[in-house]
Formats: structure tokens, C-alpha cells, sequence
């Protein structure tokens, strides 16, 4: 393989379970091809890195014309839940790891993981609110600053 | 694709991954291995043989897997097969590349 890519860069700044997953498969997957990578976590993103959220993440039912549903059906009590459960167990079916586990193997794969300062502030949070294996806490700044090489590339999510 | 390697001759894709799994011996795994810039140790072995055991029981390979496996973790797996582990373990193990994108 001679992909010119060698770096990906991605932030998160969404907190629906299809935005982090697709973050997270899109990390693994260059750690796989031997690309490097690494997250930011910013806004509402920063859920997917909560001890205490991070395995509470939903799929959004309401304003996401891909459900078709109409969007009033997806606003009431329980829906949300019930969609979010189906794709869990889609996602179990192709052995698709829960958020926590994928954290794990996205660090353990050298995948390193970055909360956004501002956000932090703004949220009020805490290091000890925030997962174990997060590499730090940075400003958009020094994160641009992660994009250090040729073949570097920066995805907004 | 055809490919001489350890003196036998070896039906390989064009990423040089073997198609005829029944082709591979320990030595064609070293010289495989070689061409990968890994000289191989026994926990490189011990890697290769789960692999081929999945292979042969027809089970799917996944990162997951590996985590899972009891025979190595995620990092060390990352340090003996540097530049993409499951890829080049695959190769040097005889079997397909994972279809998998995780």
C-alpha cells in the first residue's frame, strides 16, 4: 500500500453514537493500515470521553432524515432509547466494541486521545471526570501543532 | 501472481498475501516475515499460530479479537508487527488480509 496519507487527525465535536463511532472506526482503521492518529474532543464530543456519559451516548431520532421517521415520532419518550438499543445490537453483531472498550483499544493501539480545552472550561470538568487513558488536555492551538508532518490530514466530525 | 520464496513457488496476490494457505511452512513464514523487516521471535510465532488457528476454524479476525485473545494485547501486538498489525501478521501467518474494518 503507498496511501500518501501518514497522519489523521480528527475532531469530534458531536456526541450522537454514529458520529463517535464513526470517529473511532476511522482512528482504529488508519492505526490498522499503520497511518498514525489521533483524537480531539471538543463540545459536545467531550461526552464520548465522561467516565460517567461516555457509555449513555444516543442515536439522534429527531432532525436525522436518515431515520425515516417523521420527526415528531422521534421526539417522544422512548424513542430515542429504542433506536439507540437496535443499533447497539447491530453494531454487537458485527463486534463492534461498546465506547469504553473502544477508548481502550484506540490507546492501547497508539491512538492518542485529547480533550479540548475551552470545552473542559465551558463544561466545567474535571481531570477525574475524564477517562483514564486521555493523553491530555490542549488548545486548539496545540493541537494544530499535532499536524507535524507530511501527508497530515484534518477531519472535523 | 506467482512468487519463489525458501525454494518453493508461491501463488501470492498482488499485495504478495498467499493464496493457498496449504503452501506455507515455518520457513516461507521467516522469509515472509524478512521481506517485512521482522526477524521473528517466539511470541511472533505464538501470534501466528493463533491467527492460523482462527483461519482454520473459519473465524473472523478483528482487533477486538485480539484484545480478547488471552495470547497477546493490543500494544505488544503493535510492537512486533509495526506499521499495521494485523496486516502484516496475516501475511507472514499464509492467510488472507482481513476484510474487517475493525
Amino acid at each position: 500500500m503507498s496511501t500518501k496519507v501518514k497522519k489523521m487527525l480528527f475532531i469530534l465535536s458531536k456526541a450522537t453514537i454514529e458520529n463517535a463511532y464513526a470517529a473511532f472506526v476511522m482512528a482504529n482503521g488508519a492505526r490498522m493500515e499503520g497511518i498514525e492518529s489521533e483524537i480531539f474532543f471538543t463540545f459536545f464530543g467531550l461526552e464520548a470521553i465522561q467516565k460517567k456519559k461516555l457509555e449513555h451516548l444516543h442515536v439522534a431520532t429527531v432532525g436525522n432524515p436518515a431515520m425515516h421517521m417523521p420527526t415528531m415520532l422521534g421526539g417522544l419518550p422512548g424513542v430515542e432509547a429504542f433506536a439507540t438499543k437496535m443499533m447497539k445490537k447491530e453494531m454487537a453483531k458485527l463486534d463492534m466494541p461498546p465506547i469504553g472498550e473502544f477508548l481502550e483499544i484506540l490507546s492501547d493501539s497508539g491512538c492518542k486521545l485529547w480533550a479540548c480545552k475551552l470545552a473542559v472550561d465551558m463544561f466545567h470538568l474535571k481531570e477525574e471526570d475524564l477517562i483514564d487513558q486521555l493523553d491530555g488536555i490542549l488548545t486548539i492551538g496545540d493541537f494544530y501543532s499535532r499536524a507535524d508532518q507530511e501527508g497530515c490530514q484534518l477531519l472535523f466530525i | 501472481m506467482e512468487k519463489i520464496l525458501a525454494q518453493a513457488k508461491l501463488n501470492v496476490t498482488e499485495e504478495g498475501y498467499l493464496t493457498d494457505f496449504t503452501q506455507w511452512t515455518n520457513e516461507i513464514g521467516f522469509e515472509l516475515a524478512k521481506e517485512q523487516g521482522i526477524t521473528m521471535t517466539e511470541k511472533h510465532w505464538e501470534v501466528i499460530e493463533y491467527l492460523q488457528d482462527k483461519y482454520k476454524n473459519q473465524e473472523a479476525l478483528s482487533i477486538r479479537g485480539i484484545k480478547n485473545s488471552g495470547v497477546i494485547n493490543i500494544k505488544e501486538l503493535y510492537a512486533l508487527f509495526p506499521g499495521g498489525p494485523l496486516k502484516k501478521s496475516t501475511l507472514i501467518a499464509g492467510i488472507p488480509k482481513p476484510k474487517s474494518c475493525i
